[in-house]
């Protein structure tokens, strides 16, 4: 196994960070951890990169133990955190050169690893860091974590703060590492990027609520969700949460996810009650399960 | 070793981009050493005075000319009434006021006794001081004048020889305080400031997650330090030699050495005050109190130990900058080597070694 966690707890003072977390994310898994923020990941993170000590329970990082084999884990990991960490005052190519020394290694050696990123921002390689865009930045951060070509690669909400097309394209850099025989660990608030795991964990206030694929997670999804749509949004979801069969009502989008608890429900009495709730152009239809709802109906 | 070298590369990118910090690093040594030497001075020279004469007779003109014509005093004004002495005092314009008696030459030869009174605005006690003394050599002086043709049957003579310093000039004093001060403040507070600052901007996370030794970090943050600190002390013995004409009397060679030691001392007290502090406000906030004023007040550079309360002696001996002002003012005045300062470099050494220890024990290798 590539990282292997059993059973850790951590708590700061009062609050419990993580409790009683285990899983495990096989050699060359790209694996995501998905909750919202405060959910725990990040002091995770920095469990399994032997920047913190858990209260209890064990976990390995390519085979070494995260507390008696922190330094061994230190020259085979990449780590990106959350917050951008790179010298602002640096350029590119410095931060880049700088990172590669300490690591006992050079830009040219490892070349191939990191070339499909580092050609977005050599244009800029001149610029310091500190000037480069949101999405620029991660790339660079990216190159840096991966320049010693780690066996392992800790991603902390890469893509917080970054556009919807830098997004995209991180995620597809994501996707060609893989094929590089790297393990990815990656974390992110956003639901949409989970689909493009292998395996993802739902994580909430320290716990862990299910781990498997996304397609698993979502085809486990145990009601039928139906797409509705009125006139006035904000209306339509407080007559939806007044009605008495609600079983869950999220906006989403231009429509609102309802789940009915009743094993028969049918949708023109639902459209029934809302016209009569003062609301017009009512349309119901039914809709797949997505990872948000799964994480809704869990973290219920 | 590459990797160290590339580490110290990166510091000195950090140092020489800041633009703020590199004046900071080079300017305040040179104004601090200029204000010092030419503002700040327990010398006095040209002070103005005022004269209240009741009895303007040869006497009193021939005392009056004589502080006159000296270099300390200037005399700006004559009172004529004992109560505008108040009012000259208020608005400022005068350090003291002599007040010669009534019938001063009188007095003197009839009574073989005449006073005259000085008045010094003390709102400044150390000129104030200063002043009556110097008043009070040229009366004495003067007196010895008129008394030359009397033979006193006993008769003490105190010879005054001031040593490593005859003119007293007080830049002597401040050139070793201050070169203390600055090689602290820019070794202690770049360092701390320059590592909490890693801490800050999330860099330090990362570093820890690299092969890096904390030892690597701790020397690649310290030696450029060191470097330009040595050429902030360099500069310091530059502008006391050139511009205030101060002698070195020993080996300069020794002061190179002793510096080194002395900044190596202030860097790893810089290393342990950002062990403990997790912002850069912190780190200043600290290296400021906690060793500037220590610095300033307890080394013995402006004011001497000898006279402190017994317990402040006592703390005044953990304080490294004491024992390197007592060694470079020994290099700088005395001239003296090596064989007899041994026990003070002994002392800074044993600091050095011990602040240096403590600091890699207490650099911490994960985040809490």
């Amino acid at each position: 196994m590539s990282i292997s966690v059993t059973h850790i707890s951590k708590s700061y003072k009062k609050v419990k960070a993580l409790q009683d977390i285990s899983f495990e994310v096989k050699p060359g898994e790209l694996f995501g951890l998905i909750g919202p923020d405060g959910a725990g990941k990040t002091t995770l993170f920095r469990i399994l990169t032997t920047l913190l000590i858990a209260n209890e329970g064990s976990a390995t990082v390519a085979g070494f133990d995260v507390v008696a084999d922190y330094k061994k884990i230190r020259s085979s990991v990449g780590y990106m955190p959350g917050k951008f960490s790179l010298y602002q005052d640096l350029t590119v190519e410095e931060n880049l050169n700088f990172f590669a020394t300490i690591f006992g290694t050079t830009i040219e050696e490892n070349y191939d690893l990191i070339k499909d990123i580092f050609v977005q921002i050599e244009p800029f390689k001149n610029r310091r860091a500190g000037k480069l865009s949101g999405g620029m930045k991660q790339k660079l951060a990216l190159c840096c974590a991966l320049i010693h070509k780690p066996k392992v690669l800790f991603l902390d909400e890469p893509t917080t703060g970054v556009d919807p097309v830098s997004r995209k394209e991180f995620w597809d850099m994501l996707k060609r590492l893989q094929q590089k025989d790297i393990t990815i660990l990656v974390s992110t608030p956003y639901m949409d990027e989970a689909a493009l795991c292998d395996r993802i964990a739902l994580i909430q206030h320290g716990k862990i609520l299910e781990i498997d694929t996304p397609q698993s997670i979502v085809k486990h999804y145990p009601k039928q969700i139906y797409n509705v749509r009125a006139n006035n949004m904000y209306q339509l979801i407080t007559s939806l949460n007044d009605y008495e069969h609600h079983h869950s009502v999220y906006p989403f989008g231009e429509y609102v996810h309802y789940t009915d608890n009743r094993t028969d429900f049918n949708p023109k009495d639902l459209i029934q009650y809302l016209e009569s709730n003062n609301l017009s152009e009512v349309e119901i239809a039914k809709t797949v399960a997505t990872i948000e709802d799964t994480f809704m109906e869990l973290a219920k | 070793m590459k990797r160290f070298i590339g580490f110290i590369k990166k510091e000195f990118y950090h140092i020489f981009r800041d633009r703020r910090s590199l004046f900071i690093l080079f300017g305040m040594p040179i104004a601090q050493i200029l204000l010092f030497g030419f503002a700040i001075t327990n010398e006095i020279n040209n002070v103005d005075i005022a004269i209240l004469d009741h009895s303007k007779d040869a006497t009193t003109k021939e005392i009056i000319n004589k502080i006159a014509s000296s270099k300390y005093f200037s005399i700006k004004q004559m009172v004529n009434r004992e109560a505008d002495i108040a009012s000259v005092f208020k608005k400022g314009q005068v350090k003291a006021v002599l007040n010669f008696e009534k019938d001063f030459s009188k007095n003197l030869i009839k009574e073989h006794k005449a006073t005259i009174q000085i008045i010094t605005d003390a709102t400044d006690p150390n000129t104030a001081n200063t002043i009556s003394n110097y008043v009070n050599a040229i009366l004495q002086k003067y007196q010895k004048e008129l008394n030359k043709d009397i033979t006193m049957v006993y008769q003490i003579v105190p010879e005054t020889r001031m040593v490593y310093n005859p003119e007293l000039k007080s830049v002597y004093m401040f050139v070793p305080g201050v070169m203390t001060i600055i090689l602290m403040l820019v070794s202690a507070m770049m360092t701390s400031i320059s590592i909490t600052r890693e801490k800050e901007l999330g860099t330090m996370e990362i570093l820890l997650v690299s092969p890096l030794k904390p030892i690597q970090v701790i020397i690649g943050k310290v030696f450029p330090y060191i470097f330009l600190s040595i050429i902030n002390a360099v500069i310091i013995v530059m502008l006391s030699i050139f511009i205030f004409k101060m002698p070195v009397q020993g080996s300069l060679f020794l002061l190179g050495l002793e510096s080194i030691l002395f900044i190596i001392s202030a860097l790893a007290l810089g290393i342990l005050i950002s062990t403990i502090s997790a912002t850069q406000q912190t780190a200043m906030m600290i290296s400021l109190m906690g060793l500037m004023l220590p610095v300033i007040l307890l080394s013995g550079f402006i004011f001497p130990i000898s006279s402190m309360p017994v317990p402040l002696q006592v703390i005044s001996n953990i304080i490294p900058a004491k024992w390197f002002i007592i060694i470079i003012k020994g290099i700088m005045l005395k001239g003296v080597g090596l064989q007899f300062i041994w026990k003070e470099t002994l002392i800074l050494l044993g600091m050095t070694v011990f602040f240096m220890a403590l600091s890699v024990k207490k650099y911490k290798i994960r985040l809490e």
